[in-house]
């Protein structure tokens, strides 16, 4: 049995901080910043908007898109590291707001980054063994980072929402291979606001060791090469890790161009590479190979590889697309970024 | 708000989920379970409003309800929806983009919460279609 | 049905009252309203008392039984106490229960009461408790307050008619006014258009001196049987007539968000009950809890087109001297809004109006005078008219 994506949808807040702004505030070198992370300035949420409300706009725009019944959903599964209750399901909430309610299991999961592409490996599976017919898979956040860390110039909001089924597919899933140890490179403790982190110990023995051996791990397993690929997304902490990553797999800046959302959105954490391969589908056509890999700190890594079918033509316009998400923003200075980030304690 | 009292119009709430009158064809939202044309003679189901409508008045308000001084300030605004009938709501957008007949389409957002540690209260506001 | 006249009015001043309690307030009106009308305890049938929110101000329901008695009238008397709750228009509801039940030939004295105890609690609590006056479950969630909903009418009235800010500060400048020459006034200083305009947005395009204030106070008035009124009086103020009309909860519910059609329902069927037009009235209190509600009120009571209220207010026909004098007690704006007590107050003033005794803010001539009192942003009208004349 084939399985794969029937629909997908993004959602970006409209709000926008540039990294000068932040930088200003902290007395650091702009530029310097800039041209390191390579990301230019990112995603805020509105005061009313949290991991809950994006997951649900996504989810809204990959049930419209591919003009999908809600009700046929048999399960729904929402990553995300800021999920606004610690304990109390996004995702009951989600199913609730689409309408998918009530005969369906569901679930939050939480993997740091890779939250989203976790959710999407299970509903494959449920799809897969022929227990549901089609299954909801979210990554969504509104990620955190405290004020003055080198997280506070990339953590941004956003999601991506697909629908995984067997029938009416826009693009197949050929494999998925993950790669998963214990490396605290990155976590939060319960109650803390801010999540801590290893500084340049998350590169090597976290990103790139992790996203490198899934990645390799399902090209080895299929049989196929970087070359074999139209389009490549990995996930993006910055803009700089993905095309280092992407330049030692063996894939070229070409490749990976179309899926980098990170230097006008920041990272959205569970959003991340899956807002990237939502930018790859509005633009991919019949045929196009797509290889992504996402990265989820504590750590793990989760790689597919995916071909798009000719159902995209009929879908890809019945939604908002990721470049259509990311124009008009309202940038916005650090005090008003700040409240609309819950950084002003009353 | 008490947990029950949100909990019993969450899909009115999240999803427009007003009723109609089969008798007189008049839709309503918030909905009614008393159709006040047919009153004892009408027939009420529900109906899942589309969302989007035009604004009849609207305000930007400063000194905000109890709960919501982190929003203020907020566009606040009679909204009249497409099928017929108007509701309260707010308008997620810049104040000089607020005037009296734009168009507007509904969109899930937190409404409010108990308290930081209470619940959290989402539901439907509005953006510029 | 039996005619009925006021025959002795009681009120406290109005205003931040730190040092009076909720029971210090309605004792001293009450008392007042006996002393004024000459009667024995004895003689009295019933009271009405109307109250928004003792619940939420002062954490106590039960209003009629504590009032009865702290008017030394339960113990002994056991008078029956009832109060009466429609949000700001509770104290004109409460007159016109107690009018009913002597009109009606159940009671020939009664007493009709309104108190409000507002500031014993924080700003945001007295707003909550404001704001349940609005439907809670499809206004209030969506972050709607009382002077939000009142701005939504003001900027629709604006945009259909042309009424400006000038034109709704115009009524506050000039209720201020008026406050300067009522005793018991919370506001008793003069502003200016300048002053309303450069005071704090509460919400576009009301600012906070377009809104009535957050006050304390109490009032009473004694309703007797016609034929027996003069027994206590010379001067009678006759009650021509007592109406009230509903409109939705909701302000989005109305047909018109510009008119408050239980306010001119209400005007119509007291104008059929006393056999008179607009014409008729020489002075009118009305609900000016925002400016904007005195504009749509001189309009929804037929003073004025609709669309004229502002224009009419800026050219002073609404000041005493005016064509209609309106709101000559300072209305809620500078007279101050204990809500429960207001629409009571306002039947005061008219009957110092008509008997003669309004000092410097007398209206000459004095025959006929209207009160009209809203309750939320206007599912409850009531509307009353008194004349010298029976």
């Amino acid at each position: 049995m084939k399985v794969g994506i029937v629909s997908y949808g993004a959602y970006v807040p409209r709000y926008r901080i540039k990294l000068e702004e932040i930088a200003a505030v902290w007395g650091d070198d702009a530029q310097s910043i800039i041209s390191g992370l390579k990301v230019k300035e990112k995603s805020v949420p509105d005061l009313d908007e949290d991991a809950i409300t994006i997951a649900v706009e996504a989810a809204r725009n990959a049930v419209n898109r591919g003009n999908i019944d809600a009700s046929r959903l048999g399960a729904i599964y929402c990553g995300s590291e800021s999920h606004p209750y610690a304990v109390k399901p996004t995702s009951t909430i989600v199913a609730a707001a689409i309408g998918a309610v009530p005969n369906l299991t569901a679930a939050d999961f939480e993997f740091a980054c890779k939250a989203g592409t976790a959710a999407i490996q299970a509903c494959m599976g449920l799809v897969g063994a022929g227990m549901i017919d089609i299954g909801l898979a979210i990554g969504s956040d509104v990620s955190q980072g405290a004020p003055g860390d080198a997280l506070e110039y990339t953590a941004a909001a956003g999601g991506a929402a697909y629908i995984i089924g067997s029938s009416d597919l826009a693009a197949v899933i050929e494999d998925t291979f993950s790669f998963t140890t214990d490396t605290p490179d990155f976590w939060r403790r319960e109650g803390m606001p801010y999540p801590e982190h290893g500084g340049r110990f998350t590169g090597e023995p976290g990103y790139f060791k992790h996203v490198t051996f899934a990645a390799s791990g399902l090209m080895d397993k299929l049989g196929t090469k970087p070359s074999d690929y139209d389009h490549a997304v990995f996930h993006q902490p910055n803009g700089k890790f993905p095309q280092n990553v992407a330049r030692t797999l063996g894939f070229t800046p070409e490749q990976i161009k179309t899926g980098m959302v990170v230097p006008r959105l920041g990272n959205t954490y569970s959003g991340s590479c899956m807002i990237g391969l939502a930018a790859i589908l509005d633009q991919a056509v019949e045929g196009d190979r797509i290889f992504m890999t996402a990265f989820g700190s504590g750590a793990g890594s989760d790689a597919f590889s995916i071909t798009v079918t000719d159902r995209i033509e009929e879908i890809r316009d019945a939604g908002p697309k990721v470049e259509e998400l990311l124009e008009n923003p309202i940038y916005m200075d650090y005090a008003s970024y700040a409240k609309h980030k819950g950084k002003i304690k009353v | 708000m008490t947990v029950a009292r949100f909990w019993r119009k969450i899909p009115h709430r999240y999803n427009l989920i007003g009723t109609r009158c089969t008798t007189c064809g008049e839709h309503y939202f918030p909905p009614r379970q008393m159709c006040p044309t047919c009153r004892r003679e009408g027939k009420i189901e529900d109906h899942k409003f589309r969302g989007n409508g035009e604004v009849v008045t609207y305000t930007v308000i400063h000194t905000a309800a109890k709960g919501y001084e982190m929003q203020a300030p907020y566009n606040l605004a009679i909204i009249k929806l497409d099928e017929g009938p108007s509701l309260t709501g707010q308008v997620i957008c810049r104040q000089d983009e607020m005037e009296i007949g734009m168009r507007v389409r509904s969109v899930f957002r937190k409404l409010g919460e108990e308290s930081n540690k209470g619940m959290i209260y989402y539901g439907t506001k509005f953006i510029p279609e | 049905m039996r005619d009925v006249a006021i025959i002795g009015i009681g009120c406290t001043n109005f205003g931040e009252l730190w040092d009076r309690s909720f029971r210090d307030l309605f004792v001293e009106a009450g008392l007042s309203a006996i002393e004024d009308s000459g009667i024995q305890g004895e003689e009295i049938d019933s009271m009405y008392v109307g109250n928004m929110s003792g619940g939420r101000f002062v954490e106590q329901e039960h209003i009629g039984s504590l009032i009865v008695d702290y008017a030394g009238l339960a113990s002994n008397l056991h008078i029956p106490a009832t109060r009466v709750e429609a949000a700001c228009a509770s104290g004109g509801l409460a007159l016109r229960q107690a009018i009913l039940s002597v009109a009606s030939g159940y009671d020939n004295v009664v007493v009709a009461a309104g108190a409000e105890k507002m500031t014993d609690v924080g700003m945001d609590t007295a707003t909550d408790a404001l704001a349940a006056a609005a439907d809670r479950e499809w206004e209030g969630i969506m972050g709607a307050t009382f002077p939000g909903l009142y701005a939504m009418i003001a900027r629709l009235h604006m945009h259909t008619y042309g009424t400006t800010s000038e034109q709704l500060a115009a009524a506050s400048v000039k209720n201020h006014h008026n406050g300067t020459m009522n005793p018991i006034a919370q506001f008793k200083n003069e502003i200016s258009i300048d002053m309303v305009l450069n005071s704090n947005m509460v919400a576009n395009p009301l600012h906070m001196f377009d809104c009535s204030p957050i006050s304390d106070g109490a009032s009473a008035v004694v309703v007797v049987a016609a034929d027996i009124a003069r027994k206590y009086t010379d001067i009678p103020v006759y009650v021509k007539a007592s109406a009230q009309a509903s409109g939705s909860i909701s302000l989005h519910d109305r047909a018109d968000i510009t008119t408050l059609d239980a306010s001119v329902v209400a005007g119509q069927r007291a104008y059929k009950m006393a056999g008179m037009t607009p014409d008729d009235i020489d002075m009118v209190e009305v609900h000016d809890c925002f400016t904007i509600a005195e504009i749509c009120a001189i309009e929804d009571l037929g003073f004025f087109r609709k669309g004229d209220g502002g224009r009419a207010t800026e050219a002073g026909e609404t000041a005493i001297g005016g064509r209609i004098p309106v709101n000559t007690s300072g209305g809620l704006k500078a007279c101050g809004h204990p809500v429960g007590a207001t629409g009571i107050k306002q039947a005061v003033e008219i009957t110092q109006q008509l008997r003669g005794t309004a000092g410097k803010r007398q209206v000459d001539g004095a025959e006929v005078g209207m009160t009209h009192n809203v309750g939320g942003s206007g599912g409850t009208a009531v509307v009353h008219i008194f004349s010298r004349n029976r």
